[in-house]
């Protein structure tokens, strides 16, 4: 055997302990990325979560105009943050429907009172049905639809500030 | 100071970003029919819980995972095959939300590995019994 050949078990061992201590180090929680992307959004028709605002249906995604589809709930604290950032998007003549997750309509009038409400319509989703037909995976997400009811992009998380300009062309170049 | 804080640990509730509605129906209530039921837990345990990843549904307490057992047991109670439920959801979520992946171009080096190890492990012992020999 050559001196340098005898080398080789060691280092495929330190290389596999330094894999192994990484893989385990690193938590392993990711996020899900919906399959939906390219796809109709579901057929679905939600009762109004709230008094004072329709629900939402799936036909209502598909009437020529792009919409921002965001999943989110009272419940939620980084919906709360979000909030300011959707009133902005719908500011800028974005229309804005959301889907509420498991919500009831007094919690849910109380997070529009507090945190501004940007939405056209919300949909009440107690089971998560629609959220889970959507492939999403928490709240908040927002989904880009364009015209005739396709998704073409998935946001997980809150939207950011420096989100906004972004989503706004992204919904409005969706035509 | 240390003993008031442990006290304090041990009255202190965890704050979950969860909603305050009850579960779904069937979250967790089983289906009259043992043997739909006994395929809804069947599937259940090889469905990924997306909040607590690495539990499956069946053993998540995550609201979202209470909400994917209730469609599971809608779905079979309504005469769904488990794989149609399966496929339904690896459309949305991919290969990722079951632990029963499927045979493809990502996943075919899992059941191939165990026969190439065994293959050259077969080697391996052939060529050292033929030097002993020898």
């Amino acid at each position: 055997m050559k001196s340098h050949t005898k080398w080789a078990p060691l280092v495929v061992f330190i290389l596999l302990g330094s894999a192994l201590t990484y893989g385990l180090a690193k938590p392993d929680t990711r996020n899900i990325q919906s399959k939906m992307i390219g796809a109709s959004v579901p057929s679905f028709t939600l009762p109004p979560a709230t008094a004072g605002l329709p629900g939402l249906a799936s036909s209502d995604l598909a009437t020529g105009q792009p919409h921002l589809l965001n999943i989110f709930a009272s419940w939620c604290i980084p919906c709360a943050a979000e909030a300011p950032q959707l009133k902005a998007i719908a500011d800028a003549g974005v229309p804005v429907v959301g889907i509420a997750v498991r919500d009831r309509p007094e919690a849910l009038a109380r997070f529009l009172a507090r945190n501004g409400n940007a939405f056209r319509a919300i949909g009440a989703d107690d089971a998560s049905q629609v959220q889970m037909a959507m492939g999403s995976s928490g709240v908040p997400e927002s989904f880009v639809i364009d015209g005739k009811g396709r998704i073409l992009n998935q946001v997980i998380g809150p939207i950011n500030p420096q989100d906004v300009a972004g989503l706004v062309a992204a919904v409005k170049a969706a035509r | 100071m240390r003993r008031l804080i442990l006290a304090l640990a041990l009255v202190a509730a965890p704050i979950w970003a969860d909603s305050d509605l009850p579960p779904a129906p069937l979250a967790d209530t089983q289906l009259p029919d043992p043997k739909q039921e006994a395929e809804a837990q069947a599937l259940m345990e090889t469905i990924r819980c997306l909040v607590c990843q690495g539990q499956s549904i069946a053993d998540s307490n995550a609201e979202l995972a209470g909400d994917m057992r209730a469609m599971v047991r809608q779905r079979i109670a309504a005469g769904e095959k488990p794989q149609a439920i399966r496929a339904w959801l690896i459309r949305r979520y991919g290969s990722w939300v079951t632990y029963d992946p499927p045979l493809d171009r990502v996943t075919w080096a899992l059941w191939a590995a165990p026969i190439l190890f065994v293959a050259a492990g077969l080697l391996v012992a052939r060529s050292s019994f033929r030097r002993r020999r020898a």
